[in-house]
Parts: structure tokens; sequence; C-alpha cells
């Protein structure tokens, strides 16, 4: 082994033990310019290989390209671990306060009276119901007259009526005329619609009592339709919009456009039935009126009773939602207060 | 209705059933139990409740019936006596009180027949009396005067009966001194909730053949006087009936040497616990019998009607004439009308029939033969009548829900009986019974297979009868087959089918709803129909909110000076035809609504305070009267408002931008796109009057306007609260929208090979719309042309004056190869080339 050779071992050796304590790019770069360098041994020794003789120079030429990969193949992998420390301690620097809050999105939503209705639809859907609207503005006849309600009959004192200029024309005091109308037109096939929408009473308004409201109403006709399918058909929609554990009753009332009629209760959701503020202590909270289509009914909407039974039923929409989101006051519904809208 | 429980039990045995159990058993077949009012009898423990209670129990050994054995003068007090007292434990206790119906008794010494009263002994709860309202105490020692005392004697309100404090209770003697108050009269009030087809239950009566129904327990009747028809009243009164229409039956008794005395304590109590102010024993026995039967009476002073006839009287029914008029028991005069229907005599109006009696001729405190009516009317005269002249009592309440003629017969003899054993009078011998237009009783049929029909379950046929039976219904049984006679007190079972749903009714609900099965539906599914406006309203609302729009809801009521404030100047009229209400509310709530822009506005103003920035939306309907049509067409219309902020301020410091015209233009394009809706053009040709002449247009397919859109008119905006900011507005026509939306839009297929995207910038006449600029790109681009954007507007100096520049980035995209530079060259030529031609552009040095 030559004088040469040995230097450059002695040179490699001394590179790497010097590459090892090299932690920064700068330093990176440094060492680069010492080992690898125009003046670098390494280096220097290419640049005199025509000194050599003939028999030293594919020796030495071996013993410099060694150095030289093994150098290069040092300073790569160093590279990548300094430029990752760099990385790093830059990153040490960018710390955020994840603790800040985001930049304002503005946030579409739908009005809760809508969510509601929605969630209405799906379930009623989902048992083959369809939706059929009505006008808001009907005639007398529609609303109260071809639902058993005749003219000065004691039973048109439970709708408080807004009456138009136009004689015989009403504001729907219920989404009840859509039954005939859909009967109408549906006959002679069997009916199974939910008609929902915005009715009006001459009600003062409180925290409880809204002037426009929303409601919907299922109307089932066909041959065998029992009270025992409303029951079930009513037993389902509580369930599944109120949650399992709600319990349902159903108590005699009356309706002019259902006979027999009932009452539908829920168990209070709020207290599990045991009696609380919300259902003045009965564990019962009253959900809407429901009953047998009345025969005169069918009857105006073209179906014989003798042939044909139904049911129908119909729920505050607003009532539904107030129970859903725990709201206490329904003027919140239409008033419309973004502060309100905001929290669904 | 408020059935005291004391009251029921007279006609049905109630024994070992709790108040709650009672309630219960009341709302769940139709007369639903809103409240329980303890009057003295304890709130049941130990089960849950389903009931509302409230009211007082009066402590056992706190509340006693005591005597009052001596009546002295309070020594330092002129308004006080000190009652001697004996409450059955021996020593005699001094009671101070102040009420005034005790004075009378002073100095009178050691009294004969001692006064029964209701003691309240030291630490009793019970209500203030001073106080209004119901306010609870308890009772503590006190001096007053320098007297002390711990206890008293109990008015009707500080016991809860009524609100009664100006005296203190006089028990019927026969009250056994030492009893608990609770045992001798504690009670409770069933507020009952009468529905309309069971106006039968306006009563006590009926309240208790219900339960008797339901609980199968008998039914007692209460026994009146046996009435005889003609007799010595004949010589006495005369009747004409003009209308058995109207008025179908009318009877009369007569009672003589009456006198208005006090009605026994138990009678004032019950009366005030119903919620009838007791009188004397006349006005007690009418009103009485009418709680009791349901069938309103009324009594006249028959001497009145004696002077006023100078002879026998006549009593008359008959319709009003026009401009009679007549002073009603209230004091109020009315003018009647020939609808009204009267009770008259030869003079002139008595009263007005089932409504109220009029002052003359009613019973007064110096009656001494009272001549008593009880009667049926036409029900829905009698609502007419009411309504007509705002005239509601005890009696129309219930003569206008229809009571059956038959009633006024068991009324009558009940009523004769109690001003007989009350008010220590003789009936006169005989009634009169004029029964001209006789009611049938309806007869129906009824077997297990209707059950089944409707109910789902077959109530066994034996089972319907005996609850038809104990409902007061006559039943036969035949093969299956029954056969109902509806009974004399009832008016709401009809025949046919209709009478047989009847039946159905009233057997299931007393059977109970709770054993008809529950089961799902399992018919054929009808027809799909559906309903297109709702899928189509809902995917509006989808998109409106996925970009970022809060969904909201209008009130339809409004008012014409609130729809023409969207005009400049808020015109008082906008000369619209509007569905106007008869029976408004409120002027502010008059008409529906024809604008969706005026309930915008009105929404954004209310809450400018409670946000800086607001992106609404509302669908509804509005309502536009339509000459010849009875109903109004009721269009659905897409609003929506733009107001302040586009966002919130964050802590970027970004400021954030107010909302402006192309902001809400690039909703409605995100919108229509959403919808697939092509070629929509904005017109800005005619000016619309609510929004700014220079930043407002209309929504054009083809020739069809669908919508509005821009600016608020900066005279709009006077006319509300917006705090300064623009208000941005649209209104869509949805009904005029939803045939454009292509159901079946095609996918383009996506090209493998790169797009080259180039700037292009264009100068142009400021008359040149934007539109026409890009409509001549695309025309001259052809099918290599992909994409143009507008990302640049430019005016200044340098272009001169009348001038503009648009710079648009173009995207060249092939579907079969990668396009060469000199292929981009190739278009971009050929757009300038156009555009020089057809619109005067110069391509803009870069």
């Amino acid at each position: 082994m030559t004088e040469l050779e040995s230097q450059l071992q002695n040179e490699q050796q001394g590179a790497l033990e010097s590459l090892a304590q090299v932690a920064s790019l700068e330093a990176l770069d440094v060492w680069k310019q010492t080992y690898l360098g125009k003046s670098s041994l390494v280096m220097t020794t290419y640049g005199k290989m025509g000194t050599f003789t003939k028999e030293e120079r594919p020796l030495i030429g071996r013993a410099v390209n060694a150095v030289k990969v093994a150098l290069e193949a040092a300073l790569s992998e160093k590279e990548v671990l300094v430029k990752q420390d760099a990385l790093l301690k830059t990153m040490a620097n960018e710390k955020l306060d994840v603790t800040l809050p985001g930049f304002p999105v503005r946030r579409g939503r739908l009005h809760p009276l809508n969510l509601t209705m929605r969630e209405i639809y799906r379930v009623f859907g989902d048992m083959g119901f369809q939706v059929y609207n009505s006008p808001e503005v009907e005639t007398d006849d529609m609303n109260f007259t071809f639902l058993n309600i005749p003219p000065y009959h004691p039973a048109r004192d439970m709708w408080d009526t807004f009456y138009t200029e136009t004689d015989g024309v009403v504001l729907r005091t219920h989404t009840s005329p859509g039954q005939i109308r859909a009967m109408r037109e549906y006959y002679p096939n069997p009916v199974r619609v939910i008609l929902p929408g915005t009715c009006m009473r001459y009600e003062q308004q409180d925290q409880s009592h809204e002037i426009e409201f929303m409601q919907f109403e299922l109307l089932v006709v066909d041959k065998g339709v029992t009270f025992a399918n409303l029951k079930g058909t009513m037993d389902d929609f509580t369930k599944r919009v109120f949650g399992a554990d709600a319990l349902t009753r159903f108590r005699p009332s009356h309706f002019p456009f259902t006979e027999p009629s009932a009452e539908l209760d829920m168990s209070c959701i709020f207290c599990g039935g045991q009696g609380c503020g919300v259902c003045h202590g009965t564990g019962w909270i009253e959900l809407g009126g429901c009953g047998m289509v009345h025969p005169r009914v069918l009857e105006n909407g073209g179906y014989d009773p003798e042939v044909y039974s139904g049911f129908a039923a119909g729920v505050g929409i607003d009532r539904t939602t107030l129970l859903r989101y725990h709201i206490d006051d329904i003027r919140y519904l239409r008033g419309n207060d973004i502060r309100f809208l905001e929290q669904f | 209705m408020k059935a005291p429980l004391s009251w029921i039990q007279d006609y049905v045995d109630l024994q070992g059933l709790s108040l709650e159990e009672i309630g219960q058993t009341l709302t769940m077949i139709g007369l639903e139990v809103e409240e329980i009012t303890l009057v003295g009898l304890e709130k049941p423990e130990g089960v849950r409740l389903q009931n509302k209670y409230s009211g007082l129990s009066w402590s056992r050994d706190k509340f006693v019936v005591a005597e009052v054995l001596e009546v002295r003068q309070h020594p330092n007090a002129d308004k006080l006596t000190l009652c001697e007292l004996n409450d059955g434990r021996g020593d005699p206790i001094i009671a101070l009180t102040g009420a005034p119906n005790l004075f009378g008794f002073l100095g009178k010494g050691r009294l004969e027949k001692p006064i029964k009263v209701a003691y309240a002994r030291e630490g009793a709860q019970l209500y203030d009396g001073h106080q209004p309202g119901l306010v609870l105490t308890k009772l503590k020692k006190a001096t007053i005067r320098g007297i002390e005392s711990s206890s008293m004697i109990a008015s009707e309100k500080e016991l809860g009966i009524s609100e009664e404090h100006e005296g203190v209770i006089f028990l019927d003697d026969d009250a056994p001194v030492g009893m608990p108050l609770a045992d001798y009269m504690g009670d409770a009030v069933f507020e009952v909730a009468i529905l309309p087809n069971m106006a039968r239950d306006a009563s006590v009566l009926g309240i208790a053949r219900e339960l008797s129904a339901a609980l199968r327990r008998p039914l007692k009747l209460p026994i009146g006087i046996e009435l005889q028809l003609g007799g010595e009243i004949n010589q006495k009164i005369s009747l004409d009936i003009q209308e058995p229409e109207l008025n179908p039956r009318f009877m009369l008794g007569m009672v003589e040497g009456v006198q208005a005395m006090q009605s026994p304590y138990w009678v004032r109590r019950r009366l005030a616990l119903a919620g009838m102010r007791p009188i004397d024993a006349l006005v007690d026995a009418t009103n009485y019998t009418m709680l009791e039967t349901g069938q309103p009476l009324h009594a006249f002073d028959y001497d009145t009607l004696v002077r006023r006839a100078g002879g026998k009287p006549t009593i008359i029914t008959r319709r009003a004439e026009e401009g009679e008029t007549l002073t009603m028991l209230d004091g109020d005069q009315h003018k009647l009308t020939p609808e009204t229907e009267l009770v008259s005599d030869t003079k002139g109006p008595l009263s007005m029939a089932g409504v109220m009696g009029g002052e003359e001729s009613g019973i007064n405190d110096q009656t001494s033969i009272v001549l008593l009516e009880a009667a049926s009317w036409n029900f829905i005269n009698i609502r007419k009548t009411s309504s007509r002249y705002r005239v509601n009592s005890e009696a129309s309440y219930r003569f206008s829900r229809d009571v059956h003629p038959a009633l006024a017969q068991q009324a009558l003899s009940l009523c004769l009986k109690r001003l007989q054993d009350w008010g220590g009078g003789r009936v006169v011998e005989g009634v009169i019974d004029q029964y001209s237009l006789r009611r049938e009783d309806t007869k129906n049929t009824l077997n297990e297979s209707d059950m089944e029909r409707l109910l789902g379950l077959r109530v066994p046929i034996g089972e319907a009868k005996a609850i038809l039976e104990r409902l007061g219904f006559s039943c036969t049984l035949e093969g299956g087959e029954l056969t109902a006679v509806t009974p004399a007190n009832r008016t709401d079972i009809e025949s046919g089918i209709v009478g047989t749903a009847n039946l159905i009714e009233e057997v299931s609900r007393i059977y109970g709803y709770s054993h008809i099965p529950t089961t799902r539906l399992s018919g054929e599914l009808p027809p799909q129909l559906g309903d297109k406006h709702v899928g189509f309203e809902e995917s509006v609302r989808d998109l409106l909110v996925s970009i970022g729009l809060q969904d909201t809801l209008a009130y339809r009521l409004t008012s014409v000076q609130r729809e023409s404030k969207i005009l400049p100047g808020a015109p008082a009229d906008n000369g619209l035809e509007y569905v106007r209400i008869a029976n408004p509310i409120s002027p502010e709530r008059s008409v529906m609504r024809r604008s969706g822009l005026a309930t915008m506005f009105e929404l954004i103003e209310r809450n400018t305070r409670n946000a800086d920035g607001l992106s609404f939306f509302e669908i509804g309907p509005v309502f536009i009267p339509v000459e010849g049509q009875e109903l109004p067409n009721e269009p659905h219309r897409l609003t929506i408002g733009l107001w302040g902020k586009k966002h919130e301020t964050g802590w970027s410091g970004e400021k954030p931008a107010i909302y402006g015209f192309f902001d809400l233009k690039g909703i409605l394009e995100a919108l229509l796109q959403g919808l697939h809706i092509e070629n929509i053009t904005y017109d800005a040709s005619r000016e619309i009057s609510t929004f700014h002449p220079g930043k407002s247009a209309r929504l054009l397919a083809g020739e069809t306007e669908i919508g509005v859109m821009g600016e608020v008119h900066p005279l709009v905006r006077q006319n509300y609260d917006f705090a300064d900011n623009p208000v941005l507005a649209a209104e869509l026509y949805l009904d005029q929208l939803m045939p454009l939306v292509d159901q079946g839009f095609k996918v383009e297929p996506l090209s493998t090979f790169p797009a080259m995207v180039e700037d292009i910038a264009l100068i142009v006449d400021e008359e040149v719309p934007a539109s026409r600029v890009e409509e001549l790109i695309w025309r001259a681009g052809g099918k290599l042309l992909k994409g143009v954007a507008l990302f640049d507007l430019f005016r200044g100096e340098k272009l001169g004056a009348g001038k503009k520049s648009l710079a648009y980035q173009l995207t060249y995209q092939a579907f079969d190869r990668t396009l060469s530079v000199a292929d981009a060259a190739a278009i971009r030529k050929k757009i300038v080339k156009v555009l020089s031609y057809e619109a005067g552009a110069v391509l803009r040095d870069s």
C-alpha cells in the first residue's frame, strides 16, 4: 500500500468522524467543501492522476473512487437527516394556538318547522303515504259543510274562523278540507295521503297559541280499514318521531268528520310519564285528534260508506316541533329571530 | 261543566273508588277531566296521578263542625265579636270574628238554637280571606285588640268553596257537632270538558249516567212531583205557541205562597261548587235543576204577568216584531229582529226565548207566585240569537247545543218540588204542556260484523247491548242483530249508517278504546300520484341551504299598508286586489299577502339588531284574487333577502365584504345551475318599482318572467330600519320555474388530454353588455373552447372614456389529442376577429 493510499484511508475515516458531528446544513456545506471540494484530498488526487505511473494509476484510481463513493453516500444520507432535523426545528416555531376560533363561515339551515315536516314526510312516506296539498283559502263547504259541520252547528265552535269578504270563503282552519279534495281525486282507488300545511284560526296569540300554524292530516280510505289500523299507524308515527319509549293512548273525543273519534295522547317525553310541568302532572301530552272517517264525509268524497271505511288523523307540526326541540314559546317559530334559527 | 262529587253520588254510588279512578274513568269515556279541585277531601296517595289537582284539603283534626252558643261584643273593637263555641271536645272556646252575619245575634245571650259553623283550629291550613285570589295561610295565635285568638269560624273563601267572604258559613241545623268537616261536607269538583255532541252531559245527572254505564253501577234518578195535565192552572194562565218549528215544546207549572228565602246550605254550597252564585230559594231551585238535568228553566213573577195583562195572562211564544225592544235581566236593552224567538204576553216581550229572561217579569224578592217555564227551542235559532245579541248564558249554552224536549218534563217536575220544599210554597194543581213538534227518537241496528268492520274488534253483541242499556237505550237482540232505540235525552244519535256508526262509538268508548288491537295497515297502495311541487320545493330548499342561506317562514296575514311599504313613498294603497278578512284580529293582519318581498323586508328589519349580516330565503304562497273565480290563486314564491356583512368578522384582520348585487346574482346562478335551468336572461330594460333602477333585473326564460331581483330602491329602504346597509332581494315565481327543470340532464364526458389555459383581455364600449361578449366568445371558440371565466373588469383613462376592458380566462381542450400552441393561437385569432367584427372589440395589450 502506498503512502497515498493510506492517506486516503485516513482521510475517509477522518471525514466520516467529522460528518458525525455535523448538525446543520451550513456545517454540512463546510464539510462538503473540506472533503469533496476542489482542494480536498480526494479531488486533488484526481487532479494529479497524470503524475502517477501507469501501474499506480489503476490502484490509486480505485482507492480514491472508493473513498469518494463512500463519502458521497454518507453525505446524502446525512443530508436527509440534517434537512429533516432542520424542518423539525422550523416546525417547532410553527405551533398554533389550536384553541383560537376558526374563521366564520355562513351556514345555511332549514327552518325547524320544515325540518319536522321532512321527518314526518319520511316516516309516513315509509308507510306508503303520499303528500297531497290543498288551498289555504278555502270554501266554507270544503272547510266545514262537506266535513259534516253544517252552518250553525255547535261543532263550529271548535274552530275560531277567519272569514273573507267573499261570501262562503274562509281561511282554512284545519287541513281537513284536503280530505274531500283528495278523495274526489283518488276515487275509486284507495287513498293513503298526508295533507300538510298552514292553517289559520282567530286566536289571541300567546306562548302556546298561534294565529297561523302548521298541521298535517292523514287520510286512509279503503275496504277494511279499521280503528286498529289507526292505532297502529299513529303508534308507529309517535315512536319514530319521539322515540321508541313513547307510549300512546287513544281517548274518546268528538270531531264531526270522524265517528268514532279519539284524541291521541303520548306519554310525556319530558318526565317519562311520571308527571311534570309540561304534562300538567298527568303524564300525558295531547298530540292530535283522529278517528274513523264519518260515513257522511266518505259519501261527500264519493265513497260508499257501506263498502269503504277510512281513518283520519291530524297532528300539529308546530306542536311536534315544540316538543322535539323543547321550545317553550310557539311564537319563536314564525318570529324568525336569527338567534333562534341559528340554534338548529 | 263543574260537577261536585257529592252531587254525582246522589245518582250513582261511587263507594270504594278514589278521586283518581273516577277522574280517569270520566276522561277515558270522553268526558275529559281538566282538573279536580279539592274542596276538603284529600289528594289520593300511593298511585301515579294522571289527573291535574288543585284546591284545599281540610285536615280532619283541624277543621270540624262546631256550634256558636253565644255572640258577644269584643270589648275593644266595634266591628268584632267574640263567639263562644262548642267544638265537641267539651271546653268552651272563644273565637274572634268580624263576620257581619253574626252581628244580628249580639246581645241575645245564650242562643236558643245554636248556629252550626265550620270551625278551624290553630295550625289549620286555609286560604287567606283578606287577600285577593287563593293565598294559603296557616292559622296562628294572635292577639287582636287585647284578646288572644288562635282559631276561627270559616267563610266559604277560607275553605275554598267560593269567593264569598262577606260572612261565615251557617251550616244546616242537622250538622253533627265535632264531626271532622271533611267528613261532613268534604268534596271535590270535577271540571269536565263537554264535547259538542255530549251536551246532555252538561248536567250532573248526565255525568252520573256516563259513570253508571262505565262502572256498571245502577243509576238512581231523582224524584220530583207527579205531573198532571190540566187542573187549576188552566184558570190562571193560557198558552199560545205560534211557531212549533222554533218552539217544539212548552210546559208551565205554578207554585204559590213562596218566599225568596235562603236555600238550605247544602244547596248553596253545591251551586257555588258548580260555579253558580246562590241567590235565594226560587232562583236557586231553577239553577239547581238546570245543573242537575241540563234543562234550563225560567221563573216568572205571576203577579207581574197579571198586572200586565189586567187579568188572566196568556203566554205567547212568537217571533219578535221588527223594532220591538226588551230589557234583559242583566239590564241590557236590545232592539229585536224578526229572527228572534220570544216568550211574550199580550202586552209585549217577556224574555228572549232560551237565552235570557226580561227584567220586568222575572221573579224578585217580593214574588209569592212563581210561574215556571220548561221549554224546548230550535237550537240553530238560539245559536243565531245568542250570537246576534252577544248574549251568553247557561241557558243559551245548553239550548244552542240542542236540549231534548223530553227533558222539560223531568226538569219541571223536579223544580216544582224544590220551589215547594225550599221556597216554602204549594204547587198549584196541574201543568200545561204543549208538545207540538214531537221528537221521534231514532232506532238503529248493530251487529258484531259492523263493529269488526270499523273497529277491527268484535265486541260481543251481548256486551254492546249491556253498555247501550246502561246509557239508556232500549235494546232488543234477535239473531245477533241488536236494535237500539235512542233514549229521550239524547239528540246526537242519527239513523241509518250514520246511526250505526254513532252506536259503535258509544259501545267502543264505554268498552274502552284500549281494548282495540294495534295493527299496521295492510291494504293495497293507491296510485302513486305524488306531488311534484313538494319535491321541487324541497330541492330548492336544499340548494339554498347548501350555499349558506337560512330558511324562514312568513305569516300569510298582513295589511295593504304593510305591503305598500315595498313601493317608494309607501303609498296608503297600492291599488291591488286582496283576499280581505271580514273579521280581522287587528288592522295589521287584515289581508292575505300577495308579495314575498314585504314579509322578507320585515323579517330582515326585525333581525338587524341581532346580526350584522343576514341571508334569508322563504318559500310560501301568495294569494292573488282572480276575477270570476271563487278562490284566489295561490302561486308559490321563493323570496331571497341579503343584508349586511357576508360573514361574521373573524380575527383574521380581513374585513368581511357587504352583500351586493353580484352576490345575489351569484346565488341565483348557483340555484338555477343546481336546478339545471339554462338560458335565463337578466333583463334590465324596464324598471321594477321596488328596486334601484340601475341595479335590478327581471329574470326571463324566453319571454316568460320568472322573477325579479336587485338592490332595494333607496326610497324603499327609507320605509324600513335597515341600519344603513343595502338590502338585496329576489322574488322567484316557483310555479313558472318548475316546468323549466329538466329532469333528464346529460353529464358531459371528461377528456383525458390536458387542458390549455390562456387569458385574453378585450376592450369594448361601455354599452356592450358582458353577456354579449361572453356569448360571442363561446360562438367563436368552437367545440375546443371548454371554459370562459371573467376575472377582471377594468375602466381607466388609458382606455379612454366610455370604454371598459374585460379579461377572461379561456380553457381549451380536445378529446383526441393534446392541443398545440398553434391550435390555441388559431382559436384565439378567431375569437378576436369575431368580437372585433360583432362588438367592435379591441385586443388589449398586456
